[in-house]
């Protein structure tokens, strides 16, 4: 056996450990229960980019300088998002979601971990196309700060346009894409209305409780970099936010199916995470 | 040597490649294996069910959080990135693309070392790129068994040649040598287990 590697390896195990619970403590940011693979490759990565010699040493400044706290906690948020991310998933809300949704004299909508904003426009123009745009309350979370102020200006570099122009044809977009956004030279910034309904907010889903009642909760690929324990208290979060017969909608990749939370659900689309809160 | 797993990654050509190698293993075949092969991300999950329906192991997408089992192939979903989790199971991530490819076999490979350490076969099939070059070598440098195809009889010869020249890797062999290879390695490490 190798053991030098191994030995090496549960240093770096203990040092991140170290450096998780720094963070917790001094800036209130939980990542102690994030997936362990994903931690350690950014804090490697950010590691291997810098002039420290070990975790340990990074720590030291973690906890000294909150300026590059906020380095770390960009690496460990991943804030890599496109408009209509899934085309598939947009139709199959369109087809089989928005026709239950109008059902309602009022809809209230959260997106949590709304990142940078790009799939909180997406809904919010597929709501607008659907004729329900006026009747709907969206609240956009995030925990982190700095990417929220990017969604809230809905301003995103123009060569990202192509992509999100196919995705929306994809998704079954009714209109010109190009109705919705202004261009310039390097950027678009998209339709002012769209912004109308919308509350973009800081909410942290580790730490922090239910803020409304909902009928629907979009969540995509959010949940893939939390541990299963964490996933299980998120999704009792969920259920708890939101009204019986109300929409929970996951990545393609993500599952309620191993939580002790599955029972409350019924599956509306097994192919794009579709769930629907049953009315007991 | 005991190896608990064996990492793959390709590029251009890879399904055919892919084919060709997951078909040559026998059934019984016991290292779990996990391959990273590039893809258009609006892809669905057609060469999981392909390979699935052609070979005698299991081969499937891979979920998030699913435990790694023996005997079972597990491929990278379209658009997301696999890395392999300390406690043996699948972690899933829509980071940046790294060198333009998402999923990575750079991210697969180097997660899957402190996971597995030596007891980790990597392998590099054929691709148009560099991926899984730093990867091969990470696993080099962890004491894991490196292969890779002859980049002569690869359909894009760049990758297999970029793992080469940099991680040095411990056999250079076609399509039907790894095959045999690691059917080997699989049979004997089964028989001093029963023994």
């Amino acid at each position: 056996m190798n053991n030098l590697t191994d030995d090496t390896n549960q240093t770096i195990n203990i040092e991140i450990d170290l450096i998780l619970d720094a963070i917790f403590q001094k800036y209130g940011y939980d990542f102690r229960n994030y997936s362990r693979a994903h931690v350690k490759r950014r804090l490697l990565h950010r590691l291997a980019g810098s002039h420290f010699k070990s975790l340990s040493q990074m720590q030291h400044e973690v906890l000294y300088d909150p300026s590059f706290f906020q380095e770390i906690l960009k690496d460990l948020s991943i804030n890599v998002t496109e408009m209509f991310r899934d085309p598939k998933f947009y139709l199959a809300l369109r087809t089989e979601i928005i026709p239950l949704l109008k059902t309602y004299p009022f809809i209230k909508v959260w997106h949590a971990g709304c990142s940078t904003g790009e799939e909180v426009y997406s809904f919010a123009i597929v709501l607008k196309e659907e004729g329900l745009y006026d009747r709907v309350q969206i609240y956009a979370t995030d925990f982190n700060r700095s990417v929220l102020d990017i969604a809230k200006k809905g301003i995103y570099p123009i060569n990202r346009i192509k992509e999100f122009t196919a995705n929306y044809q994809q998704a079954g977009g009714k209109q010109s894409f190009s109705d919705y956004y202004m261009a310039d030279y390097n950027s678009v910034i998209f339709d002012q209305s769209l912004k109308k309904n919308i509350v973009f907010a800081e909410h942290n889903l580790v730490t922090d409780s239910v803020f409304a009642e909902v009928n629907i909760i979009i969540c995509r690929n959010v949940l893939i970099y939390f541990n299963r324990e964490l996933q299980n208290k998120v999704f009792t979060l969920f259920s708890e936010s939101l009204i019986n017969g109300g929409f929970l909608c996951l990545g393609s990749k993500e599952t309620l199916q191993f939580s002790q939370n599955a029972g409350l659900y019924d599956v509306l689309n097994a192919y794009e995470k579709l769930y629907k809160k049953r009315i007991i | 040597m005991n190896y608990k797993a064996i990492v793959i990654g390709a590029s251009t050509g890879g399904f055919y490649a892919l084919k060709r190698l997951i078909t040559a293993l026998p059934g019984g075949f016991e290292f779990p294996i996990l391959i990273v092969q590039h893809i258009s991300s609006n892809s669905d999950n057609f060469m999981a069910r392909y390979l699935d329906g052609i070979s005698k192991l299991t081969v499937k997408e891979a979920d998030e959080k699913e435990a790694i089992l023996p005997g079972t192939v597990y491929i990278a979903p379209p658009n997301y990135h696999m890395l392999v989790e300390e406690n043996f199971t699948i972690g899933l991530s829509t980071e940046e693309k790294i060198r333009y490819a998402r999923p990575s076999i750079d991210v697969l490979f180097e997660s899957a070392v402190y996971a597995y350490g030596n007891q980790l076969i990597g392998i590099v099939l054929t691709g148009a790129n560099n991926d899984g070059s730093e990867g091969l070598l990470a696993i080099k440098k962890a004491g894991g068994l490196t292969i890779v195809q002859t980049p002569e009889q690869a359909e894009a010869d760049m990758m297999p040649q970029s793992a080469i020249d940099l991680a040095k890797p411990d056999h250079i062999l076609p399509i039907e040598g790894i095959a045999a290879l690691l059917t080997s390695l699989n049979n004997n490490q089964k028989n001093s287990i029963t023994t």
